[in-house]
């Protein structure tokens, strides 16, 4: 495994917190720690308003963090930074978003689009190397050179996220913020993505933290998994590891909630329906967030949040059901 | 077997500045008593405005151009609009994609239940609210008097799709169509719908005609599957022969293209280039631009259903006796 090499991305005990007005505070990231190994794929994986995306966001600086820190290359990627280092991140750093629909600007050619970066990097010496570049870059994502003058509504769902891998690869980065790319795409052309994305993280070298909600595609393309529920962090590990033995109860019932693509099975199987939604993050429980939902719920549970420790080699879990003196409750209540 | 809804060579083309867009292309199927029929698609294969043209909502531009839609005895496709009201809403009932844009923002969620039921049912007030009362307490919605004077903004999204079920079910119709019901919602919230939608079924032997493109809630929840390409049927049969005897080269893409939760596979199966554009459909087999099988006669005749069984039938050139023989690649099937 990578992981015995430095990381590439730490993240310390990173919060960010949005002020909603009326003195109400959304907490959209709330503690949250852990290190992203160079060449791995993370996948971030919870249910819409859980801060998956809030998370993603902080690491690149779209947003300031609140409190906590991460560190990109052992440098740190908030705080007061001079120009150059800020251009120097944000080569090093980029970001493929959710809707390929939104994410191009519909006035500029495929061309600019995917220059923007190159132009403001300034890394072609003149207007042939760029035009080169953009080739390059077009055949290395599967389109060809003729589609170069094109505008964004002349492609497909499946194009147009090309389109946007070719911008975040036009500056070489390292590391790739994959927002729910392919969520938005239909099943036969979100393997077309995967399949793409895979290809060229061995060819280039790169680090993913691939973020979404379809937890059978995160299985596929991801090292390693990590659960996120209402702004923290419940479990972390191996992504094998993960679907073989999920620890957390929240885990548990999300695998359990996925459909999966075969009758039989799917008539044979018990399934562990959560009740209730989401809490609002604004007001969230106190203790262990998932305990309003968890049927396993301890009256610890309402008064201490749960720890953050590592369960076994390399998983990562936050729920009391692990701690010590509680080893008994959790080998007779397991699903 | 009697068939409780028969629609017969249906085709609907919308008429567009950029010409006639053949939406739906000869599309034939049945759906019997308290069965759940899934059409599964990619999107713009055609399968929101085949229930649309049930339901009688296409819009101004789109027309039935051919076809019929039988139900007890009365052809939806040219019953006058007035007597289409007395159907819409009472016998045949939708649940939309999206809880948010189905639901009226400025009435109570009181208002939107009852108001079928005045219309229907000639309730008077106090009738309907009692009835409403009952509707919400069996989707499962806490709390129902209070909920009854809320807005849609003040519930949350797996609510929403609840009130939009109680609604849906408000006046005991016989055929339910959900186009595409948890597409919107987390997979947590996903399967809490999916087994309220069974249950309510098993009550009431409602027939669901149930469209969605996740192969997954398929599983779940058909007994009967139709896949749906370029706006034509290719398949259909019972779920267990699509999902284990599948016949048209385009099921096997689309089974293929979902990665497979408890097996790890290097590279997902992911079907080449993109739907055909329906402003000028081929005139042959829609799929064989993509398909890695194609023969000549694919590109000049559209192929003809083969019967496998009673319920089983495809069309693709394939099953042709004159054909090769070729199976489907690597071990799919049961697992």
């Amino acid at each position: 495994m990578k992981t015995d090499q430095n990381p590439l991305v730490v993240v310390n005990h990173l919060k960010k917190h949005f002020n909603v007005g009326k003195g109400q505070i959304l907490k959209a990231v709330d503690d949250v720690s852990f290190e992203i190994y160079p060449g791995e794929t993370f996948g971030l994986v919870g249910e819409s308003g859980c801060g998956k995306s809030t998370l993603g966001r902080t690491l690149i600086r779209l947003y300031d963090a609140t409190s906590g820190e991460v560190t990109f290359e052992d440098k740190a990627v908030h705080g007061h930074k001079s120009k150059a280092e800020l251009k120097q991140l944000s080569r090093s750093i980029q970001m493929i978003f959710q809707d390929p629909y939104a994410s191009l600007n519909q006035r500029m050619t495929v061309t600019d689009i995917i220059a923007e970066g190159i132009d403001a990097h300034g890394l072609a010496k003149n207007r042939k190397e760029r035009l080169e570049m953009v080739y390059a870059l077009l055949e290395t994502v599967g389109l060809n050179r003729n589609h170069a003058e094109r505008f964004p509504h002349e492609f497909s769902g499946g194009q147009r996220q090309r389109i946007g891998i070719a911008r975040a690869l036009a500056v070489n980065p390292r590391f790739i913020i994959a927002d729910e790319p392919i969520s938005a795409l239909d099943v036969s052309i979100q393997a077309q993505v995967v399949n793409l994305m895979k290809k060229l993280q061995e060819e280039l070298g790169l680090t993913y933290l691939f973020i979404a909600h379809d937890l059978s595609m995160v299985k596929h393309i991801s090292d390693r998994i990590g659960v996120m529920y209402l702004g923290s962090m419940v479990e972390l590990s191996e992504s094998d590891e993960l679907f073989e033995n999920p620890l957390h109860p929240y885990t548990k019932s999300l695998l359990s909630a996925i459909p999966i693509p075969d009758p039989k099975l799917e008539r044979s199987r018990e399934r562990q329906v959560l009740h209730g939604d989401l809490p609002s993050p604004i007001n969230p429980p106190s203790g262990c967030r998932f305990r309003t939902r968890c049927p396993f719920a301890m009256d610890v549970c309402a008064s201490q949040t749960p720890e953050w420790k590592e369960a076994e080699k390399g998983h990562w879990v936050a729920c009391h059901l692990y701690d010590e003196k509680n080893e008994a409750v959790s080998l007779s209540k397991t699903i | 077997m009697n068939h409780l809804l028969e629609v017969k060579n249906l085709q609907v083309s919308f008429f567009t500045y950029a010409g006639e867009v053949q939406a739906v292309r000869d599309v034939s199927f049945t759906l019997a008593k308290g069965e759940t029929l899934a059409i599964v698609g990619e999107s713009g294969s055609g399968k929101s405005v085949t229930s649309k043209s049930i339901m009688r909502l296409l819009t101004q531009t789109a027309k039935i151009k051919q076809g019929s839609i039988m139900f007890e005895g009365k052809d939806l496709a040219s019953l006058p609009e007035k007597q289409m009201q007395n159907i819409r809403g009472k016998d045949i009932s939708m649940i939309f994609q999206d809880p948010m844009t189905s639901l009226n923002p400025t009435m109570t969620i009181g208002r939107q239940i009852t108001e079928v039921l005045r219309k229907h049912h000639q309730m008077n007030g106090s009738e309907a609210s009692r009835r409403a009362l009952e509707l919400l307490d069996q989707v499962g919605i806490p709390n129902p008097e209070k909920r009854l004077k809320q807005y849609p903004h003040q519930l949350s999204g797996g609510m929403r799709q609840r009130v939009v079920i109680a609604i849906a079910l408000a006046c005991d119709p016989q055929v339910l169509i959900a186009d595409e019901p948890t597409t919107a919602l987390d997979v947590t919230i996903q399967a809490q719908i999916l087994e309220l939608m069974k249950s309510l079924q098993q009550k009431f032997d409602t027939s669901i005609v149930l469209i969605t493109h996740d192969l997954g809630v398929v599983a779940n929840m058909a007994s009967r599957v139709a896949v749906m390409y370029a706006g034509k049927i290719v398949e259909t049969g019972s779920v267990d022969e699509l999902f284990y005897q599948p016949k048209h080269p385009y099921t096997w893409g689309l089974l293929d293209s979902m990665p497979k939760l408890h097996e790890k596979t290097e590279e997902l199966h992911a079907i080449p280039g993109t739907p055909p554009d329906l402003a000028d459909p081929p005139i042959g087999c829609p799929f064989a631009a993509r398909c890695p099988y194609t023969m000549d006669v694919c590109y000049d005749h559209m192929p003809p259903y083969t019967e496998h069984s009673d319920t089983h039938r495809a069309a693709c050139w394939l099953q042709d006796s004159r054909a090769p023989k070729i199976d489907r690649p690597q071990a799919g099937g049961e697992r």
